[in-house]
C-alpha cells in the first residue's frame, strides 16, 4: 500500500478525553493503516503564532485506531504543536499526510505477544491488540493518566506514584513475564528510557522484540533525514525505515 | 515553457537541494510521485566523493517561523550515486540537476568530471557552503575562492554550472559576480543561514548534534528577498531564488526582484506536493495581476 501523495484536508469527527489525554478522530475514508504507522498532523488554522511563534512543522502522531472512515490519535499537550492539536474541536480542519512508516510485523502464531506501553506511546499497541491480540502491560505517571489503560483489553498497569496498579516501572511487570515466559515476543512503544530498559531485558532473555520509536521529524516521508537513529548498519530514518525497528538492530 | 541555461522547463518552480528525496518519496507515495512530480526540475541532494553518514542526532530544531537542521549531507558517495540513484531519478519526466560538494578544488574537479560523463544530468549545481580544507574558509564566502574554483572546474564540462551561493558572507553580490566572471551559467541562493539552538535546561549546551545548523523556513524569507534582489541587480546570468517560500505570492516576490526560477525547500516538508500548489498559486497570481 502506498500513501496518498500530498497533504489532504480532513475534519475532526470525534473528540473525547481519556484521562489526561485527548482522543481525536479525523476523517480519512480510505485509510489502510497497520499498527505502528503514523500520520503527520497540523491544524489548518492557527498553526504558528503560538509560543515562540511555533508550531511550524507538522507533528508525527501514531495511529490509535482506523475504522469507519475515521483515524484516531491519542494526544498529550506537551508543547505548541500538541497543544494546538489537543484544543481542536469537532468540525475543525486538519492537514494530513499518511499513513506513513513501517508498522509492526505480526506476531508468530507460536509466541504470545507481550505489549509494553508507556504513557502517550500506547496507541500502536492498542491497535496491535485489537488486530492481533496480545497481553498488555502499560505504565503511566499517575492514576489520572492510567485511565488511558481503558484502551486495552485486560491490561496490567504500573504507575510511577502507585496511585493505580503496581507502583514502579512497567518493566517490573515485564520482568515477571520474562522470567515465566518461554515463547513470548515483545512489542513496545514509550519514552526512550523505557524502550532502552525493554531492549536490555529482551536481549538478556533472548526474546525477540520490536520497538516503535519516536523522533522529532520535519517531513515524515524520508525527505529531510532529520529523524535518524543509530543502528548496527548506520543511521536509519525513523520515518521510512521505522518507526518500528527490531530491538536487535538498535545501538 | 521557461528557458533556463538552455534547458526547457515546464514552469518556474524547482526544489531546493536537500529538501526532497525522490527515492524515499517514491517508496512512500508510489507512482503518483512520478505522475504528479511537483517540480519543473529535480535537484539532487548534495553528493560528495566519499560516502557520508551525516551528523549525529539530534538533527532538527523547530524555531520561530522555521527550523534549524544539522543533517550533515549524508549521501552514498559519487560512485553509488551514479550507479544506483541516477537511474531512478531519470524515470522522472523532468530535467535532473546534480548538486555536488567538495572540500577542495581538486575534489570539485573530480566530481564535475564524473557527473559530466552522464547524459541524464542536465546541469550541475556546486554547493560551495563548505570549508576549504586547505584554507579553512568557506569556499563560497569569498569571491576569490569562487574565482579559483570556477577556473578549475569550468573547463571540465559543457553542462550548465549553477553556483549555490552561501548567505553567510559579507557581500553575496560580489560572490555572485565572481561566479559569473568565472563562467558560471547561473547562481542559486539563499542557502540556509548559520544558526544555533540550545538544549532546554542544558546550561548552554547546543541542541544539535552538529552544534550549529542551518535556519530555513518563513523566518528567512525577508533575508532571501534582499539577497536575491542584490544578486539579480549585479549579474546578467539567471538567478534561482529561494528561502522561506511557502506560497505563490512568496514565489512571485522573488521573481519580481529578478529571479528566473524559484526553489522550494522547507515547505515541501510540510506538504509533499507544495511545489505543485505554489506553481498553481503563482500562475493565478500573474493571471490576476495581468487582468
Amino acid at each position: 500500500m502506498t500513501t496518498p501523495f500530498g497533504r489532504r484536508i480532513a475534519a475532526v469527527l470525534s473528540r473525547r478525553l481519556v484521562g489526561r489525554y485527548v482522543v481525536l478522530g479525523i476523517g480519512d475514508p480510505d485509510a489502510a493503516v497497520e499498527p505502528g504507522q503514523f500520520y503527520m498532523l497540523a491544524a489548518v488554522a492557527g498553526w504558528g503564532g503560538g509560543g515562540d511563534q511555533r508550531p511550524y512543522l507538522p507533528r508525527a502522531v501514531s495511529v490509535l485506531y482506523a475504522r469507519h472512515g475515521e483515524v484516531g490519535f491519542l494526544l498529550e499537550d506537551v508543547g505548541p504543536g500538541t497543544h494546538r492539536l489537543c484544543e481542536l474541536q469537532l468540525g475543525e480542519e486538519v492537514y494530513l499526510v499518511g499513513p506513513l512508516g513501517q508498522g509492526f510485523t505480526p506476531p508468530q502464531a507460536d509466541r504470545e505477544a507481550i505489549l509494553v506501553g508507556g504513557g502517550v506511546g500506547i496507541p500502536p499497541l492498542a491497535m496491535f491488540q485489537e488486530r492481533w491480540g496480545g497481553r498488555a502491560v502499560v505504565g503511566f505517571r499517575s492514576a489520572q493518566h492510567a485511565d488511558a489503560a481503558s484502551l486495552f483489553r485486560d491490561p496490567a498497569i504500573a504507575t510511577d506514584d502507585g496511585s493505580a496498579g503496581h507502583q514502579g516501572h512497567v518493566t517490573d511487570l515485564l520482568d515477571s513475564l520474562l522470567e515465566d515466559g518461554e515463547d513470548i515476543a515483545v512489542f513496545a512503544c514509550g519514552p526512550p528510557a523505557m524502550l532502552q530498559a525493554v531492549q536490555s531485558r529482551v536481549a538478556r532473555h533472548h526474546v525477540p522484540a520490536q520497538l516503535a520509536l519516536e523522533a522529532p521529524m520535519a517531513c515524515g516521508f524520508g525527505a529531510c533525514f532529520g529523524c535518524v537513529v543509530e543502528t548496527v548498519s548506520g543511521y536509519k530514518r525513523v520515518c521510512v525505515d521505522g518507526p518500528v525497528f527490531d530491538a536487535a538492530v538498535l545501538v | 515553457m521557461i528557458e533556463f541555461c538552455g534547458i526547457e522547463l515546464e514552469h518556474q518552480v524547482i526544489n531546493a537541494s536537500g529538501c526532497f528525496d525522490v527515492l524515499a518519496a517514491r517508496q512512500v507515495f508510489g507512482e503518483a510521485l512520478v505522475e504528479r512530480f511537483p517540480f519543473a526540475a529535480y535537484v539532487s541532494k548534495t553528493v560528495t566523493l566519499a560516502p557520508r553518514a551525516g551528523n549525529p542526532p539530534p538533527r532538527l530544531w523547530e524555531s520561530a517561523g522555521g527550523m534549524l537542521n544539522s543533517i550533515g549531507l549524508p549521501n552514498p558517495g559519487i560512485d553509488a550515486y551514479l550507479e544506483h540513484h541516477l537511474g531512478e531519478y531519470s524515470k522522472l519526466a523532468v530535467p535532473l540537476i546534480t548538486n555536488v560538494m567538495g572540500s577542495s578544488e581538486g575534489e570539485f574537479a573530480a566530481l564535475v568530471e564524473r557527473v559530466d560523463e552522464r547524459a541524464e544530468v542536465a546541469a550541475i549545481e556546486l554547493n560551495v557552503s563548505c570549508p576549504n580544507v586547505a584554507t579553512g574558509l568557506d569556499i563560497g564566502a569569498d569571491p576569490r575562492g569562487l574565482a579559483d574554483l570556477l577556473r578549475v572546474v569550468r573547463p571540465l564540462t559543457r553542462k550548465p554550472l549553477i553556483v549555490k551561493l552561501t548567505p553567510n558572507t559579507v557581500d553575496v553580490a560580489a560572490c555572485a559576480a565572481a561566479a559569473e566572471t568565472g563562467g558560471a551559467d547561473a547562481v542559486s541562493l539563499i542557502n540556509t543561514l548559520r544558526a544555533m539552538a540550545l538544549a532546554p535546561r542544558g546550561g548552554g549546551r547546543p541542541w544539535l548534534g552538529g552544534r550549529t545548523g542551518g535556519l530555513s523556513g518563513p523566518a528567512i524569507r525577508a533575508v532571501a528577498l534582499a539577497q536575491v534582489a542584490s544578486v539579480a541587480a549585479r549579474v546578467a546570468i539567471p538567478v534561482v531564488g529561494m528561502g522561506g517560500v511557502s506560497s505563490g505570492a512568496d514565489a512571485a516576490e522573488l521573481l519580481e526582484v529578478g529571479a528566473r526560477l524559484v526553489a522550494v525547500g522547507s515547505e515541501s516538508f510540510r506538504d509533499p506536493a507544495a511545489g505543485s500548489r505554489i506553481t498553481a498559486e503563482l500562475t493565478a497570481h500573474f493571471a490576476e495581476s495581468a487582468a
